[in-house]
């Protein structure tokens, strides 16, 4: 029943959408990978970089995307700090402290946020948000191209640093090896806390290429979470190109749902999806190695 | 030795007047609670002026329907203000309105909650609601204690249904909505040698949409309309992509959307960006289709949308001087602020013919209430199991940068234009 006419822009749209997703999982996979936790606070991280990004449109009119230039460094310190001031220290070693501390960061923050900002859903009016790329028959809407490429930049960016420089190659020494690499003089605490930074950074520059066509709200962050949690266990838990091939492939299959589903439904694709893999592949789809 | 001495004492002293003041404090804090509550004993100190009328203006004030609720409490604290300024219910010695204001945040729950603090704090009656859902729930609440709630939009017609009998509903429901949306858009569509056939329906599911979206899908057919697809979305949605490629697909003559501001301004601002320009945007209770801030903001987006919606009255010299008088504040003049405006008037004159802020006779005066001091285009009030039998909808369009009326003929100011012109 559905014709070429707008499968296609449904599967653009949904690979354009996949991409922010992608991000957001990236910074989970990468705190995953190396900390071996799951970050429960990365939706409260996601939703105060997106207060953020929107405050700073609104008081300084700064836009987003220049903001994230801004916001990116601040938010790897914000994560730094938070990993090795309190969540380090409070976990005093064990993984299951670890869980519970990030529990309660992300209570304090979002609620902290709900105190100060109140339940108000704010959005912001960018005169270019509404803008079209004419590919073939579809017309996407310029942020969400914006956003794609700034992903697959991001992406190509964090590979590199992982591959190339003595920092990525300390942080995939300690995912692989902790006490090795503790033993050949690398600071765990310290690549734990830059992890942490990397995955927070991502946020920031999540959120900045969310709010010009996306909400805020003190909740907000918690509907990507749940999706980018989908996309770490689908990709292989820790993988880099695992969490950017699954995020792109959630948002595929959320758009085409939504249009087959309907608007209200369109989410039960991804966790049918999701429940799937954990049944049949729970290593991932790009996981190696359990 | 004096000095150290004196010390030492000092100290406990100073304790013990702070532990005084505590418990002076939690004393008087009760005293003030008490006395706030107690409005009854206000008359015996203060004989001159009745005492102060506390009425519950509640709205959804926060949320996804934010701009709405704050709308609506601007129309309904307004009218607030005013009857204070001409001396308040008369027939009260010139007692006072005192608002009660509430946030439903946007959910039925919170209504609910707001309407316990509300019935605590000892109003005499609630005005308020916006959407459907707070309204049902809200309503019901109030009713456990007896205390009268005028609905200012919700349309569902169970509101009025449930047999409830402190809730009144001064506007119109979906069933004489949806009746006139459909006469006129038949008619609309004769004038124009029926130009339209298929209809696609977008509404949000919650009960205001999807109770309409069930209407139209059962009166649309028999009137020959053909309804190619009926999309529900959740509020808020932030991407319409996906349904507009599916109005895209199907191609319908008419697009009927149905739902609350953000989604609706989206809706149509997506069509807009995918060009896709059906014969005509037909809205029925569009949340944004007759809203000045939405002609304002995006000019193009809703140019010749037409819809069936509530309206203030434009021969109406009060309805007139009351836009001047928001648009001099910087707002909108948009449908919840008239209507809240006319409800709390309602309430108004319901207390002077009750002569008492009892909630009972509150009730009994809104029952025989023939109010006609409203700034609506309605028939003569007469509320029947708390509906206002005169509540009637109005056809608008968006004509250049201004809402016109164009139906009913009794208070149209210009005629339609359909099918809309090409871009």
């Amino acid at each position: 029943m559905l014709s070429p006419v707008i499968l296609v822009p449904a599967v653009l749209n949904g690979l354009m959408t996949g991409a922010i997703y992608a991000l957001i999982a990236l910074g989970l996979t990468l705190i995953y990978g190396v900390l071996h936790i799951i970050n429960f606070a990365h939706g409260a991280l996601l939703t105060a970089a997106m207060f953020a990004a929107f405050f700073t449109f609104h008081w300084f009119g700064i836009d987003p995307y220049i903001a994230a230039i801004g916001l990116t460094p601040i938010f790897f310190c914000l994560g730094y700090v938070l990993q090795r001031f309190i969540i380090g220290p409070a976990a005093h070693g064990e993984d299951r402290n670890i869980l519970l501390v990030t529990l309660g960061l992300a209570v304090v923050i979002e609620n902290a946020l709900l105190y100060g900002f109140r339940a108000d859903t704010r959005t912001i009016n960018l005169p270019y948000a509404f803008n079209v790329v004419e590919i073939g028959s579809a017309f996407l809407a310029v942020p969400r191209v914006i956003a794609f490429g700034v992903v697959i930049v991001v992406a190509l960016a964090l590979w590199l640093i992982m591959r190339w420089t003595d920092t990525g190659k300390a942080i995939r020494a300690v995912a692989q090896e902790k006490l090795g690499a503790e033993l050949s003089g690398i600071d765990v605490a310290h690549i734990y806390a830059v992890t942490f930074g990397l995955g927070t950074a991502c946020l920031a520059i999540a959120a900045c290429l969310l709010i010009p066509t996306y909400y805020v709200n003190p909740s907000a962050g918690n509907a990507f979470v749940l999706i980018a949690f989908t996309i770490v266990v689908l990709g292989g838990m820790g993988s880099v190109t695992g969490a950017l091939l699954g995020g792109l492939f959630v948002g595929v299959v959320e758009s085409l749902s939504g249009l087959y589903l309907g608007e209200s439904l369109g989410q039960i694709g991804i966790f049918v999806m999701f429940i799937l893999v954990l049944l049949f592949r729970p290593n991932g789809l790009f996981g190696e190695h359990a | 030795m004096l000095v150290s001495v004196a010390a030492p004492e000092g100290e406990p002293m100073s304790r013990q007047s702070l532990s005084v003041n505590r418990r002076r404090f939690l004393q008087s804090t009760a005293l003030g609670a008490a006395a706030a509550a107690g409005v009854l004993q206000a008359p015996s100190v203060l004989r001159a002026q009745g005492a102060a009328v506390k009425v519950g203006i509640l709205h959804p004030v926060s949320g996804a329907l934010s701009y709405s609720g704050q709308q609506g409490r601007i129309g309904a604290t307004l009218a607030i203000e005013e009857i204070n300024a001409s001396g308040g219910i008369k027939a009260l010695r010139g007692a006072k309105l005192e608002a009660v204001l509430g946030d439903a945040q946007s959910t039925p729950e919170g209504g609910n909650a707001e309407v316990e603090k509300m019935n605590g704090a000892g109003v005499a009656a609630i005005v308020g609601g916006y959407a459907s859902g707070i309204c049902l729930a809200a309503s019901q609440t109030a009713a456990r204690y007896d205390l009268p709630y005028i609905v200012d939009v919700g349309v569902v017609d169970s509101i009025v249904s449930r047999g409830l009998k402190n809730t009144f509903r001064f506007g119109p429901g979906f069933g004489v909505i949806a009746k006139t949306a459909i006469d006129n858009l038949v008619t609309i569509n004769d004038q124009a040698n029926k130009t339209a056939k298929t209809v696609m329906i977008v509404h949000e599911d919650s009960a205001f949409g999807a109770g309409l979206a069930k209407l139209l899908n059962t009166q649309l057919p028999e009137r020959g309309f053909q309804v190619l697809e009926t999309i529900p979305h959740p509020t808020p949605t932030r991407d319409f992509n996906n349904v507009v490629l599916k109005i895209k697909a199907q191609n319908p003559d008419l697009v009927i959307p149905a739902n609350y501001y953000n989604e609706y301004v989206l809706l149509a601002r997506t069509m807009q960006q995918q060009k896709v320009r059906p014969k005509g945007i037909y809205s029925v209770l569009g949340g944004a289709a007759s809203s000045y801030k939405f002609v304002k903001e995006f000019p193009e987006a809703a140019q010749f949308i037409m819809d069936c919606n509530h309206w203030f009255d434009p021969k109406n010299a009060k309805a007139l001087e009351l836009k001047k008088k928001i648009e001099a504040k910087g707002e909108f003049y948009t449908y919840e602020v008239y209507m809240n405006y006319s409800c709390v008037l309602l309430l108004a004159d319901a207390l002077e013919r009750a002569a008492s802020a009892d909630r009972d006779k509150i009730i009994a005066a809104l029952e025989s209430s023939t109010f006609t001091g409203h700034v609506m285009p309605y028939g003569p009030t007469k509320f029947v199991n708390g509906q206002n039998q005169g509540a009637a909808p109005v056809n608008t369009q968006v004509v250049g940068n201004d809402i016109q009326v164009i139906f009913p003929a009794a208070f149209a100011s210009a005629k339609p234009v359909f099918p809309m012109p090409p871009a």
